[in-house]
């Protein structure tokens, strides 16, 4: 009899979509708010479980399938709190479009139990299963709403690319299995720590499983799906895959480089660096020329791929601690700007392109500000909390000696910081159009919205604790 | 020797097959290569004594996918000329590409191959291992939580698959099974009266 009790979050997950689809069958369109509300107390229920059976320290169960510790019961708290923010920001904008349907919460809730197997995940092969687990439910939501053709084009493009990162991944896989004989990620590591030299196949698999990564996390040159894929999924969907999943990516990341891997960090510096300042470099400058802020926000996101890389460059304890901080208050802003975007569409309308913010401020001075700490946020201003992530990992890859890498990571930082004002400008400096009409949305989306925009502001003035707690758990 | 011999035959003509999957004009000849580069995948199996897998790889690839796959390829209508459009447009680019990805792959292993160490042939089996067997001992003991993951994904799959195709537009035709069930011989049969016989007046 195996020990459940680490795996008792994903336990209770997996029994709570079973039920929420069986209920979703049997109700008509008007009772679909049920389907709703049943998502959300699954993530709550989820969240009880985790905090419940919380780690002291890490415990493997299920034959070393799966490990709980700290780090991935807090990974898993931001979680479960961002998708959370994700269905009450949707659920307006779903029946206003006529997209209120049970399969998105479903799918979502598939998504975030991919995300929450990878964030425990103790072995390649669950490793990889909740990989798939959360792409295949990120292809169907992509293609969500049948009627866009754009939608479809994008989830096709997003199935194509996503499969061959997936084999070039499990490729990798295989090679390391090859060396090593092994697929569990602890004696992976004690595999590499005694054997100090990196044979050719060990090297191709760790070039491959670097590939997969990347392409998960969107890091140039393996960003091509991103742009697209946000631009053409309704704007929900953008929100869940410019959020949620890049907690996973962290994991996946730590999981394979560093934890298994971590004997190799000499062999996957530089590729990761490299990647790192490419990331950078594309993602701001191509940024400024989109018109459209979807698009806009994809750039800017492999932008922020790139800070989160430079804290496994750096590969210190400190360096982790500050990609770990980056990733889950990144994770957060990334809500809240596509939570803006929402906010301002209406039926047959998506409030994506730049104009469309012109002069939010007439219409709406508290969600112009609102607005302005996001976009400050992300450009990295002072006192919000992108700033501080940005100082944190840019210190932490100074301290590991690689100064030219943060030279370059504050360049394009100021250059990107271009693009995200020019949305501020729009707001408060230019006419709105003649046809705006005023904001409409439910008032829970509005005070969800503002509770989360000021929680950026909250962690930029008291970062220490947030950031405390990151390093605590990766200790 | 005879087991190298049988490798190196099957390893040939799996690579012939998978250069056919993706050089042959004709889709249905693809299709045909890869159930060529299964089969030849399976033998493979046998030889490395996974039985039990070399099986399953043709039953369910060969026999039921590709068997799709092929249903699927002879409905489409494809055109396939209009799909080699690019071809020779994009072919010198991809081959520069390709030559690049050689070299570079091949200065890895030449640089490093000053002190490579060559894998020893794995001893064989003892008489009367069974590989069903060995693979029934972990699939649902140290691999279950794997297991049961995979059929997560093939649950999602399922409610993917239909929350993608299935919909409802006026004049689709569906079985109201409730309907068929409760219909009466009244509702189906008419007897009508055949006066044929009796005499008729015109």
């Amino acid at each position: 009899m195996p020990d459940f009790t680490p795996a008792a979050a994903e336990i209770f997950l997996i029994g709570a979509i079973c039920v929420v689809l069986l209920v979703d069958v049997f109700l008509t369109d008007e009772q679909r708010r049920l389907t709703f509300r049943l998502a959300i107390l699954s993530i709550v229920g989820a969240a009880a479980c985790s905090s419940y059976f919380a780690a002291t320290e890490s415990v493997t169960g299920f034959s070393g399938s799966i490990v709980a510790d700290p780090m991935s019961d807090l990974l898993k708290m931001f979680a479960y709190l961002v998708v959370a923010l994700v269905f009450l920001y949707s659920r307006d904008y779903l029946v206003r479009a006529g997209l209120f349907k049970g399969e998105f919460f479903i799918l979502g809730l598939f998504g975030l139990l991919g995300i929450v197997v990878m964030i425990s995940a103790n072995s390649m092969l669950t490793l990889y299963l909740g990989l798939e687990i959360l792409s295949l439910s990120l292809y169907a939501l992509v293609a969500f709403n049948r009627n866009s053709a754009t939608a479809a084009e994008s989830a096709m493009k997003y199935f194509v690319l996503g499969a061959i990162a997936s084999g070039t991944l499990l490729y990798g896989i295989s090679m390391l299995y090859g060396v090593t004989g092994t697929i569990r990620l602890d004696e992976l590591a004690a595999y590499f720590t005694t054997t100090a030299t990196l044979d050719v196949p060990a090297m191709l698999g760790l070039a491959f499983v670097i590939v997969g990564v990347a392409f998960k996390f969107g890091a140039v040159p393996f960003h091509m799906w991103l742009p697209d894929v946000y631009e053409g999924a309704p704007a929900p969907v953008t929100l869940f895959i410019g959020s949620a999943p890049k907690i996973a990516a962290f994991a996946l990341a730590w999981r394979v480089l560093v934890e298994a891997l971590g004997g190799l960090h000499d062999s996957w510096q530089d590729m990761i660096a490299l990647l790192s300042v490419l990331s950078l470099a594309i993602g701001n400058v191509v940024a400024i020329a989109q018109t459209n802020l979807k698009r806009m926000l994809a750039y800017s996101t492999i932008s922020h791929v790139g800070f989160i890389l430079m804290g496994f460059v750096a590969g210190t304890d400190t360096g982790l601690a500050s990609a770990m901080f980056y990733t889950v208050t990144y994770a957060l802003t990334s809500a809240a700007a596509f939570g803006m975007i929402i906010l301002l569409s209406r039926k047959g309308f998506e409030a994506e392109r730049l104009e469309d913010f012109k002069g939010l401020n007439e219409r709406s001075p508290w969600f112009a500000f609102m607005m302005l700490i996001v976009m400050f946020s992300m450009a990295g201003v002072p006192p919000f909390v992108g700033f501080y992530a940005k100082l944190v990992v840019l210190e932490s890859v100074i301290d590991a000696g690689m100064l030219w890498l943060a030279i370059a990571g504050v360049a394009f930082a100021v250059i990107g910081a271009f693009y995200y004002l020019r949305v501020v400008w729009y707001m408060y400096f230019d006419q709105p159009a003649e046809n705006e009409v005023a904001l409409d949305a439910d008032l829970d989306l509005r005070v969800v919205l503002s509770a989360n925009v000021l929680a950026l502001l909250a962690l930029g003035l008291f970062p220490g604790g947030l950031l405390d707690l990151c390093s605590r758990v990766l200790s | 020797m005879v087991t190298t011999l049988l490798f190196y035959a099957f390893a040939s003509v799996l690579i012939i097959a998978a250069v056919g999957v993706i050089a042959s004009k004709n889709p249905v000849h693809s299709a045909l290569f890869l159930v060529l580069a299964f089969f030849e995948s399976a033998m493979l199996w046998l030889l490395m004594e996974a039985e039990f897998l070399a099986v399953v790889l043709v039953l369910v690839y060969v026999g039921a996918v590709m068997v799709l796959f092929l249903f699927v390829v002879m409905m489409l209508d494809i055109n396939v000329e209009r799909m080699r459009d690019g071809y020779t447009r994009y072919l010198p680019l991809g081959l520069v590409v390709a030559l690049v990805v050689i070299l570079e792959i091949g200065h890895v292993i030449w640089y490093r191959s000053q002190n490579l160490p060559f894998l020893t042939v794995p001893e064989p089996n003892p008489e009367g291992y069974s590989n069903t067997r060995e693979l029934g001992s972990v699939l649902y003991t140290e691999y279950v939580y794997a297991f049961e993951l995979a059929s997560v994904v093939l649950l999602l799959a399922i409610v993917a698959a239909i929350t993608l195709t299935m919909r409802k537009r006026p004049g689709l035709k569906v079985q109201d099974v409730a309907k068929q069930v409760a219909v009466n011989r009244d509702d189906r049969v008419r007897l009508v009266k055949d006066d044929a016989g009796t005499e008729t007046e015109t």
